[in-house]
């Protein structure tokens, strides 16, 4: 009864958005994430949208160029306070002087100067569908962005990952409200039409303002390793044919996780039944993830209306 | 063409080589042969010799295709011929230390069968690459391949092209055998493609160790798709691509394309359509490797060789 006069009370509470909104629009983040990279070169022609001014920006021009994901370090770990308030001298990896570059035009983060919205797009090798990745489960603008996709093509989902804006690590951090979209499956170095239409019929968006509840919304719990051999590193087993491509499914204690080379299973041990996503990225081998584990949940969001002067 | 009552005789296939890694981001050959240097027990066959080689190790520890330049085009007779020297590209380095170990290329003393192990990001299925239409021991290899296998199919590409034919690390042994297994992003390691590319080639290996053993091959054909035209992606005058591979076109390798079939669609949705004389069969289509070689997909006909019969001398 207390949870229900909580909701009711969210529900009426209004949560205004001024109208020339400054939102920017990042591709090539990872350099060899394509939807992103060529959605920008498109939408580079187009200055307005709507009634807000938008920014576009390929953020690692230099791994675009060469086609990686990064040339010294991986450009969306390097949008912390203190990565970006470090000083730069001669050592410093192209990826940090970047990321305080992009500081200075899309941020400074934090500040009152901050780009209103800042929306930074990437691939996935997971077969992630549509997803929305955010720090904030409290940021209605973002949770109203995510009920107003309305895609055919794809599963749509909400990601939360609930850091400290201190410790939030992507560009999508630097605007006072920033989120990043993940289309997958795609491999790195590809451009599929049917990846780059759902990325760009996200931006046809609805425009229903009213409160509710936010259904398919995961927040991360905890990462899984690869098995590997302890004297090389080298991984010993690949994510289990019952896992792969089942991003977002329920992963019971006992379901198959990994094969190894050797035909033995290793199975999920966990206690809580949890939800797989990024599972079989490529850029995650080298961060030790096979994959990530959600919980899945509802939240009420109020409405949404523009303040109008 | 050999009749019924001509059997070509072949040296026993004594030395036989898997190579890995040749791209180093292929992950299906990487790490089959990693498992297989540190355990050969898979792969041994009475009386033959199997060497698993990872042919780009720099490239493989940076999970890169490549680190100067492709080495799977790097057996060019101009590269092998050169004087060593360590200001040569790696890869270069690499082709002349390959070609001294399992060559020299053309020679007698060359490896009998390599296999070179391959993924692609292509929808290929498991292809297998033969080189040469009139190397009748790899077709009655490949035809056994794909009785084994059945029903799940196996395609045979031939690369035999005058200008499209390029130089392989495998090229060095008498009977070359590439294997083309996919779709899978390249730095990523599926499962269920590894297992397949591990299957294909265990029933590769049998038939290398029944050939040994005295066993002759009667006379088949082998239906195989020719390669026959590069396509490129629609290009600005800066290079860069202006349109992606069709949704209809995209995965369907192998799958007829008939004049007036949609093959391209511009970011803005336009449909770009083929418009070659007759009806032809795409393969590597959308591979990420080759957006650097200006290669969409490259087009194939049907074809159907024969092989004589084949035996052990």
């Amino acid at each position: 009864r207390e949870r229900e006069r909580e909701r009711e009370k969210l529900l009426y509470l209004i949560v205004s958005l001024p109208p020339q909104s400054r939102v920017a629009l990042c591709g090539g983040t990872h350099g060899n994430e394509m939807s992103g990279v060529y959605l920008v070169r498109e939408l580079q022609k187009l200055e307005k949208v709507g009634s807000a001014t938008l920014t576009t920006v390929i953020s690692n021009p230099r791994a675009v160029q060469m086609c990686k994901r990064y040339t010294d370090v991986d450009l969306n770990r390097c949008f912390t306070d203190a990565i970006l308030s470090s000083p730069v001298t001669d050592a410093t990896p192209y990826e940090v002087r970047r990321a305080q570059e992009l500081n200075t035009l899309l941020g400074p983060k934090g500040s009152a100067g901050a780009m209103d919205l800042v929306c930074d797009l990437h691939n996935t090798t997971a077969n992630m569908g549509l997803s929305l990745i955010s720090y904030s489960a409290q940021d209605w603008v973002i949770l109203h962005i995510y009920r107003q996709i309305q895609i055919t093509s794809a599963p749509v989902r909400f990601i939360l990952l609930d850091l400290p804006l201190a410790d939030a690590y992507s560009q999508d951090s630097l605007g006072k409200h920033g989120f990043s979209i993940e289309v997958g499956p795609q491999p790195h170095g590809v451009v599929r039409a049917d990846i780059f239409n759902i990325m760009k019929e996200c931006f046809n968006s609805g425009s229903a303002f009213e409160g509710g509840e936010v259904d398919d919304v995961y927040t991360f719990v905890k990462s899984i390793d690869y098995p590997r051999d302890p004297e090389t590193n080298q991984i010993t087993a690949a994510i289990h044919p019952q896992l792969q491509d089942r991003d977002f499914c329920l992963l019971h204690p006992g379901d198959p996780m990994f094969l190894m080379f050797s035909g033995e299973i290793v199975k999920y041990e966990g206690v809580e039944v949890l939800h797989p996503y990024f599972v079989n990225e490529c850029a995650y081998y080298e961060k030790s993830i096979a994959f990530h584990l959600a919980r899945k949940m509802t939240l009420t969001i109020p409405p949404l209306r523009v303040k109008r002067d | 063409m050999t009749s019924s009552t001509n059997v070509s005789c072949f040296h026993e296939a004594r030395r036989v080589a898997i190579f890995g890694g040749t791209h180093g981001n292929e992950m299906s050959g990487v790490t089959l042969v990693n498992l297989w240097i540190q355990n050969g027990k898979e792969i041994h066959r009475k009386g033959v010799e199997t060497k698993p080689f990872i042919t780009n190790p720099r490239a493989v520890e940076k999970c890169t295709r490549y680190v100067d330049t492709d080495l799977n085009r790097a057996f060019t007779t101009e590269n092998l011929s050169a004087p060593s020297g360590d200001d040569l590209p790696y890869e270069v380095q690499r082709a002349q230390q390959i070609n001294e170990i399992f060559g020299p290329k053309g020679s007698p003393e060359a490896y009998d069968v390599i296999f070179d192990l391959h993924n692609t990001t292509s929808n290929m299925g498991c292809t297998l690459i033969l080189e040469s239409s009139k190397d009748h021991f790899n077709l009655q290899m490949m035809h056994y391949i794909k009785k084994a296998i059945a029903p799940d199919s196996c395609p045979v590409l031939l690369t035999e092209h005058p200008l499209l034919k390029y130089s392989t690390s495998r090229s060095v042994a008498k009977h070359p055998i590439g294997l083309e297994v996919g779709p899978q992003p390249q730095g990523v390691l599926r499962s269920n493609i590894f297992e397949s590319m591990r299957v294909v080639l265990k029933h590769a290996l049998d038939f290398i160790e029944l050939f040994n053993e005295g066993l002759e091959f009667p006379p088949c054909t082998v239906d195989v798709f020719r390669v026959s035209e590069k396509m490129d992606y629609p290009r600005d005058t800066n290079g860069n691509i202006i349109a992606m591979v069709h949704p209809n076109l995209q995965d369907c390798d192998w799958e007829p394309l008939n004049p007036g079939d949609p093959m391209f669609q511009t970011f803005d949705g336009t449909t770009l359509r083929y418009e070659g004389a007759g009806t032809v069969y795409p393969t590597f289509i959308n591979e990420a490797a080759y957006y650097e070689k200006q290669q969409a997909f490259v087009t194939t006909r049907r074809e159907t060789l024969a092989a004589g019969a084949i035996k052990k001398t």
